[in-house]
Formats: C-alpha cells, sequence, structure tokens
C-alpha cells in the first residue's frame, strides 16, 4: 500500500492510470480484516504446498456441489456500520425502559468490574482447560467459583456449570434415575412453566413418565397431594424455591416426604440473590441453579449459567465439567479437569451426559460477582430486594388482590386484577414502565393475575406509578360496576 | 541438547492464591445505594427460612478482585496471545466489536418476556442471523434455541425421531462412524436410541459398502462429520445421502468443521437433511474458557414443522412476532430462545465478512492446514494420504518408537510458546495429531508453529527423556491427575488452608 | 512373565479361581495405567458369562469388565472403593468379587495361564 501512495505522489499522468488498474486489483472493497495474509503470502504458500491456486485445494469437493455465487448475505459492513446497524436494533428493544419483569430472568446491577476483567483475552479467547500447564487461571476460577456455589447451596460439591437452569433441572432428573434406578418423576406445577416443558421434551425421549402435583391457597406445593403422588417408582420430586409465583416453599416437610418413599428430592433455584436471605435447602440431595441474577446480563433469554450442586457420594453420576486441586511434580498445588471419565469425550455412549460445551465464561461473570458482593454484601443485596418487595406488595394490596399471602417470599409477588393485566400493562408501557407478566397463559385458572418482580435497582417511583395505574384501573372498573348497578335497579 | 525457542521465553509471573485464602471480615468491594423504602424485619418476614450466616463466603476488596483475576489470566493462554491447533475447535480470532455490540443496552438488558412491541430489535436479530445461517448452509429452515453444539446434537436427534414417528415407523437405530466426535454416540443415547458403529476405510472416509449393508428400515439415521474429523471431505456424501434416503432414512450433520464449507459449499446441497451449527467455532463467538456456546440447528422442509418452539414470524403488518401454535413441535429444549448474545456476536461477525469475507476466510482456513501439512510431511506420519481440508491429522507413530506419544510431544510444544493440538483424537488414528490452525494464522505463525515442531522431533531422536519430561517452562509442570481423581478435592475448605 | 497357575483367564484379561473369585490381571492394569475407580455389583447380584458386570477407570479410560463366568455375587471388595491403586500393585492379588458359580463347567472352556501367556504375547506383538 505505500508503495501505492509514494507513486501516486509522483504525479504523473500516465502512471496515474496504471496505479489506479493496481490499486482495483487489489479490490480495496473486499478486504477482510480479520484474514492476516497479504497476496503475496498467499502466493508463497501456495508454491510451497505445490498448486497453482485455491482451487486445487477444494478439489475434494465434487465439482456439482461447489458453490459457483456469492451467498446471498448483507454485504460486507465497515466496523462503524455494525455498530450502527445493532445500536437501531437496541432502540426498537425498549432501549430506556425500566421493568417489573422476573419469571426466571432477573435484573440486577453488574459491578463494572465484571466486564473489565472477563474481557480480557486470556479470559475471553481461551479455550476448555483440558491441557491443564497452560490453563490454570481458567482452572482455579472454577475452583472458586464450585467452592462458593457449594457454600451459598448448602451442598457438599458443585460443577463448573451447565447451560442453564432450565436444562440444569433436566440432568438433575436424569442423574436421579441413574440414582436411584427409578424410572418416574414428580414435579410441582409452581416450578418454572418453561423448565416444565423443557423437562417434558427431555423425559419423553428418555422414557421417564412425569406427574404433576398442584399448589395451593398459600402458593406452596400441595403437600397431601404430594404424598398421594409419590409412589416407590419415582425417582425424584423436583421443585423450585423461591417457585415461580416467589413463594418459598417447606423444603424440609417436602424432603421427608421424598426420602420417606427412597426418591431424591431435587430443588430448582431461578433467582440465586435469593440465597443471600433465604436458607438454602439443606434437606435436597441435588440443587439446579439458575445463577444468572449473579452479573448475568439479561440479554434476552441468554447466555446463561446453570449449575448442579450435590452431595459427595453423588459426584459420579453428575454431569458436567469438574476443577479438581492436585499437585504437580514439584508439589506445587494445581488445578486439573477432574472425573472426566464421566463425560462425553470418553464415555461416548454411556456418558452422564453429552454435555461438552458448558457457560465458561459467563460462569466467570457469576464467580467474580459472587466475589465483589461476599459474605456480608450477598445478604444485603438480597435484604434490599426483599425490601423493594415487601413495600410494592403492601401497595398492591391497598387496591387489588395479592395472592399467596400464607408463605413467605422473597422478591417476587401475584397481583390479581379486575382488568386484564394486558390492558393495564399497556397504559404502563406509556410510562416505559414493563409492568409484571401476565399469567394466563401459563396459569389460567388465576385469572387477570401477573406476577410482578422488584429488584434493588426497582425505584419507588416506579413502584408508586405502576401502583397508581393499577389503583386508577381498580376505581374504574368499580365506578362502571356501581353505575351499570344503577341502571339495573332504575 | 536442548533447542532455542524463538516464539516464547520465560517471564515473572505473579503468584496468586485462592480469593478464600485473602478473606477477612470486614473487607468490602462492593456498596448499595440507600433504600428509598422502608427498611424490612427479616426475621419477622422469614420466620425459620431466614438465613442468618453465608458461612465461607469471601470478604476482600475490589483492588484484590482485580489483582486477583488479572494475575489469574496472566496464567491462561489465549487465542490473543497466539495459535491454538485444537482439531475440529476452530479456535479463530474472537472480533472485538462482536463484544462491543453485544453490551449496547437495549440489547443487554433486554428480557426475554418483554412485549413483542418493544422486542423488534431482538426479534430482527433473530430473523436476520437466521436468513444468513439457512442461506450458508443450503438448508430450509432453522432453530437457534439449542445451547451448544452438543445441545444441538440432541435438537436435531429429536427432529428425526418426531418425523419417523410421523411416517409410523419410530425407528430404533443411529449409525455413527467411529472417527466421531463422542458427542456423537453420546447424544444418540440421550435421545433413546441404539448405536451402531460404522467403519471407516482405508482412506479415513465412510466404508459406503458397510454402510449399505448396515442401512435398514430400523435405522433413524446416520450422523455424519463432513468434512470428518480427518479433515478429509466425504466425496462419496451424495451417494451415502441416496443410501439413507432409499430406505427412508436421514443424514444428519455434524457442523463442527462448516469452516471448510462456508461459502465453498452447501451441506443442503449434497443431501443433508439436518444439521447443527457450532457458532463458537464458525463462527467467531469466543470460547471463553469452555462456553458459552450456541448450536442452531438448521433442517429441511420436511423437518420444518418439528422444530422447537416458539419460531420467528412476520406478520402481516411487517412486524416479527413468536410464534407458538406449533402442534407438531417437539416442544423446547431449553427456557426462553436461546443464547442471544451469542446471536448478536455471530451476526457482527457474518456482517464484517459479507460474502467475500466468509468466502476468503474458508480458502485460507483450508490454505493453512495443507501448508502445515507439507510443512510437516515425513517430520510425522501421516496416516492417510486422502487431501485436507481446513484440519489435517498426524500420528506419532516415528516418534513412539523412542517411548514418545503424542501427548508428549503436545506437552513440549507449550514450551514453545504454543497450546497444544488435540491429542489422542480421532480414535482410529493411534497417537493422533489433530491440528487445524484456522484462517486467522498469519504465515510467520505457522512458520513458527513448523519450526517448533520439527525441533521438537529432534529432540524426541537425540534426548527422549527432555521432551518426556515437558513442559518446562511453565509455571506449573505436569499435574498428577490420577491422585486428583482417586482422591477429588472439589472445593476449598477453611481446613485445606495452606 | 508366570502367571499364576491356580486360576483360568479369559481373553478380556480377566482371572478365576476354582472358588469364584475374580479379578484382573497384571497385562490389564498395565495397559489401563494408574487406576482411579473401580465399579462393581452389589452383593446378591447375577452376572452372566461374557456380558459385563462393572467397569474400571483410569484418568483418561474406562474399561468393561467381563464376567469370566455366572453366578450371584456373594462379596465385593470394599477395600478398592478408598484404594483402587491395590490393582496396580497386586493385580493378581487383588480380587474384586467373588461368586457362587452358577455352572462350574463353564470355567473349562477358558484359558490356562500358559495359554493366556502365549496369548498375551501374541497381542502385546513380541
Amino acid at each position: 500500500m505505500s508503495l501505492v501512495v509514494s507513486i501516486l505522489s509522483a504525479s504523473n499522468g500516465f502512471r496515474r492510470s496504471a496505479i489506479e488498474s493496481i490499486v482495483s486489483h487489489i479490490e480495496l472493497e473486499s478486504l477482510m480484516r480479520y484474514l492476516p495474509k497479504s497476496p503475496a503470502d498467499r502466493e508463497a504458500m501456495l508454491k510451497a504446498i505445490g498448486v497453482r491456486s485455491i482451487d486445487d485445494l477444494f478439489e475434494p469437493v465434487p465439482p456439482e456441489f461447489r458453490l459457483k455465487r456469492d451467498l446471498n448475505i448483507p454485504r460486507q459492513m465497515a466496523e462503524s456500520e455494525i455498530v450502527d446497524w445493532f445500536k437501531l436494533r437496541a432502540r426498537e428493544n425498549g432501549d430506556g425502559y425500566t421493568s417489573f419483569l422476573g419469571a426466571g430472568a432477573y435484573l440486577h446491577y453488574r459491578p463494572v468490574v465484571i466486564d473489565a476483567l472477563v474481557q480480557r483475552g486470556e479470559f475471553l479467547t481461551s479455550y476448555t482447560p483440558y491441557q491443564a500447564e497452560f490453563a490454570q487461571g481458567t482452572l482455579q476460577a472454577i475452583f472458586e467459583f464450585q467452592t462458593m456455589v457449594a457454600e451459598l447451596t448448602g451442598m457438599e460439591v458443585a460443577n463448573a456449570s451447565m447451560y442453564d437452569g432450565s436444562t440444569g433441572a433436566a440432568e438433575a432428573v436424569m442423574m436421579a434415575v441413574r440414582i436411584t434406578g427409578r424410572h418416574s418423576a414428580v414435579l410441582a406445577r409452581s416450578l418454572h412453566p418453561e423448565y416444565r416443558e423443557v423437562l417434558g421434551t427431555y423425559a419423553t425421549h428418555q422414557g421417564i413418565p412425569l406427574k404433576t402435583v398442584g399448589f395451593g391457597e398459600s402458593g406452596r406445593i400441595d403437600l397431601r397431594e404430594l404424598q398421594h403422588t409419590v409412589s416407590d417408582d419415582t425417582a425424584c420430586i423436583l421443585i423450585q424455591s423461591p417457585n415461580f409465583f416467589g413463594t418459598i416453599e417447606d423444603v424440609e416437610a417436602i424432603a421427608e416426604i421424598a426420602h420417606q418413599h427412597g426418591a431424591l428430592l431435587i430443588v430448582s433455584i431461578a433467582e440465586a440473590v435469593s440465597l443471600g436471605i433465604v436458607e438454602p435447602p439443606r434437606a435436597a440431595d441435588i440443587i439446579a441453579m439458575e445463577a444468572q441474577s449473579f452479573g448475568v446480563p439479561l440479554g434476552f433469554g441468554g447466555p446463561y449459567c446453570g449449575v448442579l450442586a450435590t452431595k459427595e457420594k453423588f459426584v459420579r453420576q453428575m454431569p458436567g465439567r469438574l476443577a479438581g486441586q492436585t499437585v504437580d511434580k514439584k508439589g506445587k498445588r494445581g488445578f486439573v479437569l477432574t472425573l472426566a471419565t464421566r463425560e462425553q469425550h470418553i464415555r461416548r455412549e454411556k456418558a452422564t451426559s453429552n454435555i461438552c460445551t458448558n457457560q465458561a465464561l459467563v460462569a466467570l461473570m457469576v464467580n467474580i460477582f459472587m466475589t465483589v458482593y461476599g459474605k456480608v454484601g450477598l445478604r444485603e443485596l438480597a435484604k434490599q430486594n426483599l425490601a423493594k418487595t415487601t413495600y410494592a406488595a403492601e401497595q398492591f394490596a391497598k387496591h387489588a388482590k395479592v395472592r399467596f399471602t400464607g408463605a413467605p417470599r422473597f422478591n417476587e409477588f401475584v397481583v390479581e386484577t379486575s382488568e386484564d393485566p394486558y390492558a393495564i400493562n399497556s397504559r404502563l408501557l406509556g410510562h416505559k414502565i414493563v409492568g409484571g407478566l401476565p399469567l394466563k397463559k401459563f396459569y389460567p385458572e388465576l385469572g387477570h393475575a401477573a406476577l410482578w418482580c422488584c429488584t434493588e435497582l426497582t425505584t419507588r417511583s416506579m413502584i408508586d406509578t405502576a401502583v397508581g395505574l393499577v389503583a386508577d384501573s381498580e376505581r374504574a372498573v368499580r365506578s362502571m360496576k356501581e353505575h351499570e348497578e344503577q341502571e339495573v335497579t332504575r | 541438547m536442548k533447542h532455542m525457542t524463538r516464539k516464547a521465553t520465560r517471564h515473572v509471573s505473579q503468584n496468586e492464591g485462592l480469593i478464600f485464602e485473602k478473606s477477612s471480615p470486614g473487607k468490602a468491594a462492593w456498596k448499595l445505594p440507600p433504600l428509598d423504602v422502608p427498611e424490612v424485619d427479616t426475621a419477622k418476614l422469614l420466620g425459620k427460612q431466614e438465613r442468618k450466616d453465608l458461612g465461607n463466603m469471601p470478604e476482600v476488596s475490589e483492588i484484590e478482585i482485580i489483582r486477583h483475576f488479572t494475575r489469574l489470566s496472566t496464567w491462561n493462554y489465549a487465542i490473543d496471545l497466539g495459535m491454538f491447533p485444537l482439531g475440529s475447535c476452530t479456535m479463530k480470532y474472537n472480533p472485538r466489536v462482536n463484544e462491543f455490540v453485544s453490551r449496547v443496552e437495549g440489547l443487554a438488558n433486554g428480557h426475554p418476556y418483554q412485549p413483542e412491541k418493544i422486542s423488534q430489535g431482538a426479534l430482527r436479530i433473530i430473523k436476520t442471523l437466521s436468513d444468513c445461517l439457512i442461506e450458508i448452509t443450503g438448508m430450509d429452515a432453522i432453530t437457534l434455541q439449542p445451547a451448544a453444539g452438543a445441545h444441538g446434537e440432541l435438537t436435531g436427534l429429536l427432529l428425526v425421531r418426531a418425523y419417523h414417528q410421523s411416517t409410523g415407523n419410530a425407528r430404533k437405530k443411529i449409525l455413527i462412524p467411529d472417527s466421531a466426535h463422542g458427542t456423537n454416540p453420546a447424544t444418540a443415547a440421550t435421545a433413546g436410541y441404539a448405536v451402531e458403529n460404522l467403519k471407516s476405510n482405508d482412506r479415513g472416509m465412510v466404508d459406503v459398502s458397510a454402510l449399505a449393508a448396515q442401512m435398514n428400515e430400523d435405522v433413524a439415521a446416520l450422523m455424519v462429520t463432513n468434512p470428518n474429523t480427518l479433515g478429509v471431505f466425504e466425496q462419496e456424501i451424495h451417494q451415502i445421502a441416496e443410501l439413507m434416503h432409499a430406505k427412508g432414512g436421514l443424514l444428519y450433520m455434524d457442523g463442527a468443521n462448516m469452516n471448510a464449507l462456508v461459502g465453498k459449499a452447501r451441506p443442503g446441497d449434497f443431501g443433508v437433511d439436518v444439521m447443527h451449527l457450532n457458532l463458537h467455532k464458525t463462527f467467531s463467538t469466543p470460547h471463553g474458557g469452555g462456553g458459552p456456546g450456541s448450536g442452531p440447528v438448521a433442517v429441511k422442509k420436511i423437518l420444518e414443522p418439528f422444530l422447537p418452539k416458539p419460531v420467528v414470524i412476520t406478520k402481516p403488518d411487517g412486524t416479527l412476532a413468536f410464534e407458538y401454535n406449533r402442534p407438531q413441535s417437539v416442544g423446547r429444549v431449553r427456557a426462553f430462545y436461546g443464547n442471544f448474545g451469542m446471536f448478536i456476536r455471530a451476526l457482527a461477525y457474518i456482517f464484517a465478512n459479507g460474502p467475500d469475507g466468509l468466502r476468503q476466510t474458508t480458502e485460507d482456513a483450508v490454505l493453512n492446514a495443507n501448508y502445515i501439512r507439507k510443512g510437516l510431511e515425513g517430520v510425522y506420519d501421516l496416516p492417510y494420504s486422502t487431501p485436507s481440508m481446513h484440519e489435517v491429522v498426524f500420528s506419532d507413530k516415528v516418534q513412539s518408537k523412542k517411548g514418545v506419544k503424542t501427548m508428549d510431544l503436545a506437552k513440549r510444544l507449550i514450551d514453545y510458546g504454543f497450546h497444544p493440538y488435540t491429542t489422542a483424537f480421532p480414535l482410529i488414528v493411534s497417537g493422533a495429531l489433530m491440528i487445524e490452525p484456522t484462517e486467522s494464522e498469519p504465515k510467520e505463525e505457522l512458520d513458527l508453529f513448523i519450526e517448533a515442531m520439527k525441533s521438537i522431533a529432534e529432540e524426541v531422536e537425540e534426548d527422549p527423556q527432555f521432551v518426556l519430561d515437558a513442559p518446562h517452562n511453565t509455571r506449573i509442570s505436569r499435574l498428577d491427575e490420577t491422585q486428583a481423581a482417586r482422591k477429588p478435592v472439589l472445593r476449598w475448605k477453611p481446613e485445606n488452608a495452606g | 512373565m508366570p502367571y499364576p497357575t491356580d486360576r483360568k483367564y479369559t481373553k478380556e484379561h480377566e482371572w478365576i479361581t476354582a472358588d469364584g473369585t475374580i479379578g484382573i490381571t497384571t497385562y490389564a492394569q498395565d495397559s489401563l495405567g494408574d487406576i482411579v475407580f473401580v465399579d462393581l455389583p452389589k452383593v446378591g447380584a447375577e452376572i452372566s458369562a461374557g456380558k459385563t458386570f462393572g467397569t474400571v477407570e483410569s484418568v483418561k479410560a474406562v474399561s468393561d469388565l467381563y464376567a469370566p463366568a455366572s453366578g450371584t455375587v456373594t462379596a465385593v471388595n470394599g477395600e478398592l472403593a478408598t484404594a483402587p491403586e491395590k490393582v496396580n500393585k497386586d493385580a493378581h492379588g487383588s480380587w474384586m468379587v467373588k461368586i457362587a458359580l452358577k455352572n462350574p463347567a463353564e470355567l473349562d472352556s477358558l484359558l490356562s495361564a500358559a495359554d493366556y501367556e502365549k496369548f498375551v504375547s501374541e497381542e502385546a506383538g513380541h
């Protein structure tokens, strides 16, 4: 390129046309900036290989399958164009709105050190740590992650991550089937509806019949129905706590029912922040957690961070990578991926799972988040969530019906309004606020109910605005009814 | 005699213990704003469910956290530092614009359940990526839901099953070549199929006559990788597809090796019915130490009705929406819509390339692999003479005569400043060295790699024990994996201190 | 390498004594490398000649254990759960399971020490 510049500066008319043809020959239009080769490099390499052109290297592809046209995809864009395209998409995606949505994906503040650290190339662009000597950074981080997850969940051992909470729950059920040798499972209806759908998909193909047990007035699983549903062929009971409605289950009572029948108890945790202030389900045999709340962006649904935690005696049946502590030849402490014989690359069709790639980088985000907040911060964070939610529930209760008040809850609650929540939410959208999730499509029997979530980022003014709109809605419906009654009596 | 390495030297590397070893009460890295609502009495609200103690969770300051993770990061090798010649992993450059655009606020903070009216941006990203991937693969429809390649394989096999069930013959078997990646048989078993192995022929490709013999009306599908794990293009892929289709079976393709095909050939054109892609391989999304990935599954029309729900549709008014009314769908394979953050990155990569860029990328990938093959021919044993596409497989046959195996050679390669290639896979080659440079490597890096491998071969002749004791230059020498497996220590405990 | 003559051998490298004690050979443990875990059936389980009854794991591989003869498991060597390396140290002295033989005549078709030694040297290629 510098050769062209120096010749151009000679400003000779005859030379200029020759240069222009060189420039077009170089095809500035389609230079690909991620490819570190000059045309001279390519020439030299083709010569070293002993072929005339790159097409010779594609000989093995039968001619009838060689593409003879350009792919019909958008033309190559400059970096600034790429940025503009996505910024436009962001504007079309509720940029600048605040939200009361939870339901398995939670908006918490992400400390900036997380991105500062995970964007380091040594973390971002490294590989699975199969070659331990070259990846001690990743392995030690995983070991710390495993330790903190075990500590928070009250379990003895945790793995290095699964895809997400929903597939983690499915893997936990299959783990229980392997451990007990039994072939059916019981689920709570208060388990996240999409988690239940995923379980249905996995279970059908593994031939594991599923039974669902409903919830009572308190929002908790119906213990009597549970007693009747569990049998000697039940491998596990799977609940969520706090459950889909935000209600905290009576884990000990459920564990007793499970263990009486020789079944395992699996607890799914979708809102990890709850572990700061809510006792972990220590009576569970397996915990399948979604750690997205710990520093992973909402990102329209993924990537998230599932993780399994369990008792040591079950570790050989647990899927997913595990980092273990050991020593090197000189006795220095180091970490390796261990118990690899559970995994697909060795066990092939007898593996505990087919999982290969996991969620390592998001697990690192979770790791950093847990480290930033730590022993005291996680509790304070959870307390703030509880405080915001309690205030919101109290305010809503003044105007509409707040359900499931008979049991403690964490940061979500269900409000039933006279008017369809979709209509109320439409109005709320005008204030750039996204209201609670209408529950009709998941729980039609709950009528005009919606699931509201408050985190430490929810402001009092957001809550007051939303409550105000609900209050207006209830007043309007009431006065319409009164008006109709007056019409009738006339 | 120990050879000098040109690419890497020793450097001063900071020690760093476990974060728990730095923790002490009273240190903090967090601060929350004051509450704008009343405080609550947690004991009263939660009763016996209240957690009072977070046990051994750490308490450290912000600078300790920054130093901790920065020091740890310096112990890792990464693409940003140099080549990872790992076969079938496609360790290519992870463009930084990908990271930037995925963090744009409206996208990074989008909630999966927000109303469709304010989700048009996300929907457009999903649709645009889907359209591009369909065009690249030559298929008819696609799902972006699976979280990784293995997850995509499972989804693909669920589609296969749903299809066969709809024809009235569920079929019980899946055929898998003995050269396949371990996820293939593991997935087939998870999907409830019986796995039957298919032998490779002496050119390392699917043995078509063996396939003809094993193919019958009880076989649901053949899972093939093309190019296969030897880096060789299955030249009889069309006959293979026809054999399968003639007896009502389907052809599944593991798309891990798409880096040899993008812009040059399309699986949909050579008879594939269903395939998965690895966005974290071919489409540049970062490996991040082991994930996240994303494993979209592309299908031909016959499998479209069975795709996981929801699918994205265009409404009459031109807006996009999720469609849940899909009676034949296999259901969901995960909550929400997939690893959306990875969609953004993969799409940014496609935009940065355009049609010419993608084609040039594939050509450079194949050029690089063949350059390495030429450079190391005669130094390492080449078990198959069939031409290589984007990766090449050697074996340790020559070196093992001196007692040095592929893993030992790999450990010595670390001293030369390279991450090892894939050792001991594919299983059909004893002592395999599987090398995939990708298009991201300049000629200089390839020359340094060839030089290093030649040097190591010489060292094996001169002083095999030195190679067996490698690596010599890393902070940690070879780790005792036996102890780690016999007596697993999977977490820190206060008693473990020191 | 002399193999003990007080027992019979299989081509899958297991050994069995006349009273139904089963283990793996020195050749097997050498091929596997450092053994990290042995997965054995429970007392009372039925095993069938030629079918798998457990696995032996090294760091990088898993091998199936094939039953030399049919019978019911009467005892399992609990030491191997905590010290699997005993198999590496003394394969012929580390029993894995004891079975009550269903059909003692099955042992007649197995390899003698001399035949097994021959088989192993052919397999090893020297």
